[in-house]
């Protein structure tokens, strides 16, 4: 382990590597967020994901934002354990009747003010699942949204994009539910 | 002890299903098949439904052999497998919901899937209006003295999929586990049912997110066994390079997440370096990061793009550098160790009775693996191993995903390397007469059992079983006696998938 932590110390951040185009955007994607996030909410923003039926590949790129080379804790934005320390609710997945209840409870266990991202195409409108009795459809059927953020999944980079819009209209003044 | 080539010749043989054969079977056939479950002989692949027909797959152990039996029920009533052999159970309850289909002598009725709340009853069967009715499930109870109960999710602490579980411990100690799942259940055989080839091969490949290779490669190996169409050889090794690498970044991240719910994040941040490099090399080779959607009956989507064999091999020879250092360090720290070995044991005879596929399986002594038993191309003419070992505990499903690591690098190396020039897809008949196919895919997290019958292009009746129908009822076995604090690792030993057994 002293070998591996040692390497560490010494070699470069994956994060701030830049071979390709790709990390280049990242880069500055990731000052914006960091900028606009202390801003408005002090040095944090944070994050409650709700699962109300996804496939769970949402979940998979999700999670990948905390890998190191997202790595979005740099900036303040946490993905925290229960809703009543969230900022946001970052929901995937059509809305299932199965779990309706539980995201509108969810939803109002949230202190205000609070923000709803819907991320995924199925969060939008149910994408392929839509219309089956067991779907209620997106999520805005249930709770409101104040950002869709499409993809199949979304790419981390996607997501974090997303974050960065809302962020940006949070400033210029869209009020929070 | 009966055979089931024995079993599908007492039946009424089906025509035009394959590869394996179907039998229509009497009540009594029907029986013994159930208690021959019981026996140990034959094994429980799949139990599911058509409105006034149940179907079970059969796995022979002795003889390998797989089939389908099958029992007319047109009263909606069939003899119960799940008293006499519990891995049925789950199945059965979901056959009353969906279908409105009774197991007779079932040990215990409550529904499974259907929390109450789709306003119809029996959704695939014949529908009944119903008005939402939540009444509180009925937990099973465990009575003594200073027991209580811990309620947690469906909305968990985590970045994770919802399910409900409920603890009755003893001070720190779980006495019973008892899950309800159910939550994600979207109606994928509802939406199924008539749609078009391409639009169900869409949805088979978002039953369960992180093997959407596998399930696609489960659906379009069905789809194929229906039409007899041969794949041509370049699509067959591309579709096993996606699965591959599937199985590479599934196991990388799961070994990470494992040791980061044994509070060593240390691990984790390097897995999740390694699985990222996957999915990179995948983006490149393949336009996509799960590469979703890939696996199309008939072949692949689109061929490999022209550096994707090089950006493939820099993330393979990335794994193949870093990954031996961080074996050394899993083995090597002893406090890591000290929460994973001899934590959440699944017996061998758990793990053979329900005949649990994957890592699960594997870390228990049972030797199976749907890539060399039943087998299928191209992995006849590619060198792997399957790793077992049998103490069954976290440890053990952790070592079972190092070495099937170590055997997947190997295998894309050697598809890399046999990748030849030619067409990567071939188009799909129209067959006039209505026809059934399986299939039966390895996972990252085991087989994944594929089941359709087509009537021209459309779908008439589909069924996609994921792994974790034999695996979650396991983890109730396993957690038994362990502490609460030690549930997050266990199940991110098994790492069950919510939506593939909610469908």
């Amino acid at each position: 382990m002293r070998k591996l932590l040692f390497q560490s110390l010494f070699r470069q951040p994956l994060t701030e590597q830049a071979p390709r185009p790709d990390d280049a955007a990242l880069a500055e994607l990731a000052a914006m967020v960091g900028r606009t996030a202390r801003r408005r909410l002090g040095r944090s923003l944070s994050i409650r994901e709700v699962d109300a039926g996804s496939c769970n590949g949402c979940e998979l790129e999700i999670h990948a934002l905390s890998n190191p080379y997202y790595d979005v804790e740099r900036f303040g934005i946490r993905f925290v354990a229960s809703p009543r320390h969230a900022d946001v609710l970052l929901v995937t997945g059509p809305v299932t009747k199965n779990m309706r209840e539980a995201l509108e409870r969810t939803y109002r266990a949230t202190p205000d003010p609070k923000w709803v991202v819907a991320a995924g195409d199925c969060a939008r409108d149910g994408g392929c699942f839509a219309g089956s009795y067991a779907v209620v459809g997106g999520v805005s059927a249930v709770i409101p949204v104040d950002l869709h953020i499409p993809g199949c999944p979304p790419s981390p980079i996607a997501i974090l994009r997303g974050l960065v819009s809302l962020l940006e209209a949070v400033d210029s003044g869209v009020a929070a539910r | 002890m009966p055979r089931l080539i024995d079993l599908i010749r007492a039946g009424h043989r089906i025509e035009r299903h394959h590869p394996w054969p179907r039998a229509v079977v009497d009540g009594d056939t029907w029986r013994t098949t159930a208690h021959a479950f019981a026996d140990g002989g034959l094994s429980l692949l799949g139990l599911w439904g058509e409105p006034s027909r149940v179907h079970m797959a059969v796995l022979d152990e002795r003889t390998s052999d797989i089939g389908v039996i099958s029992l007319d029920c047109p009263d909606r009533q069939f003899p119960s497998v799940a008293a006499h052999h519990p891995p049925a159970l789950r199945l059965e309850r979901t056959l009353h919901d969906l279908f409105g289909l009774q197991a007779m002598g079932i040990p215990d009725s409550r529904p499974w899937l259907d929390h109450g709340r789709w306003q119809t009853r029996f959704p695939l069967g014949e529908r009944l209006d119903a008005s939402v009715d939540a009444a509180p499930y009925q937990f099973l109870s465990a009575e003594g003295d200073s027991l209580h109960q811990i309620a947690v999710g469906p909305v968990h602490a985590g970045i994770i999929e919802p399910g409900h579980f409920r603890f009755t411990a003893s001070g720190e100690t779980v006495v019973r586990l008892e899950q309800r799942l159910g939550y994600t259940h979207k109606g994928v055989e509802g939406l199924m049912a008539g749609s078009t080839i391409e639009q169900a091969a869409r949805l088979a490949g978002r039953v369960s997110g992180d093997s959407t290779v596998a399930y696609g490669l489960a659906f379009a190996q069905a789809v194929e066994a229906a039409q007899r169409i041969a794949v041509p050889p370049r699509a067959l090794l591309l579709r096993a390079l996606m699965a591959e690498l599937e199985r590479l970044a599934n196991h990388l991240g799961d070994i990470g997440a494992i040791c980061n719910d044994a509070s060593f994040a240390l691990m984790q941040a390097h897995c999740a370096v390694l699985r990222e490099s996957v999915l990179r090399a995948a983006d490149a080779a393949f336009g996509h990061r799960l590469m979703r959607d890939l696996v199309v009956p008939g072949g692949v989507a689109r061929d490999i793009a022209g550096d994707g064999a090089d950006a493939i091999r820099a993330a393979l020879d990335q794994i193949r550098r870093h990954f031996p250092a961080l074996v050394e360090l899993y083995d090597n720290t002893a406090s890591l160790q000290d929460r994973t070995v001899s934590t959440g044991i699944v017996a061998p005879t758990l793990a053979r009775q329900f005949a649990a596929g994957g890592y699960v399986g594997r870390a228990s002594g049972r030797d199976h693996d749907a890539r060399r038993k039943p087998g299928y191309l191209p992995y006849d003419g590619l060198r792997f191993e399957v790793p077992v070992l049998s103490d069954g505990d976290v440890n053990a499903r952790v070592w079972i995903r190092i070495r099937e690591v170590e055997q997947s690098l190997a295998l894309a190396y050697q598809i890399l390397i046999g990748l030849e020039a030619g067409p990567v897809q071939v188009p799909l008949h129209n067959a006039a007469e209505p026809c059934e196919g399986m299939a039966l895919v390895e996972g990252f997290r085991g087989d994944i059992l594929a089941w359709l019958r087509l009537n021209g292009d459309r779908i008439e009746r589909c069924h996609l079983r994921d792994p974790s129908w034999f695996q979650w009822p396991l983890l109730e076995a396993a957690i038994e006696g362990n502490i609460v604090a030690d549930f997050p690792l266990c199940n991110k030993s098994f790492n069950c998938s919510y939506s593939g057994q909610d469908l």
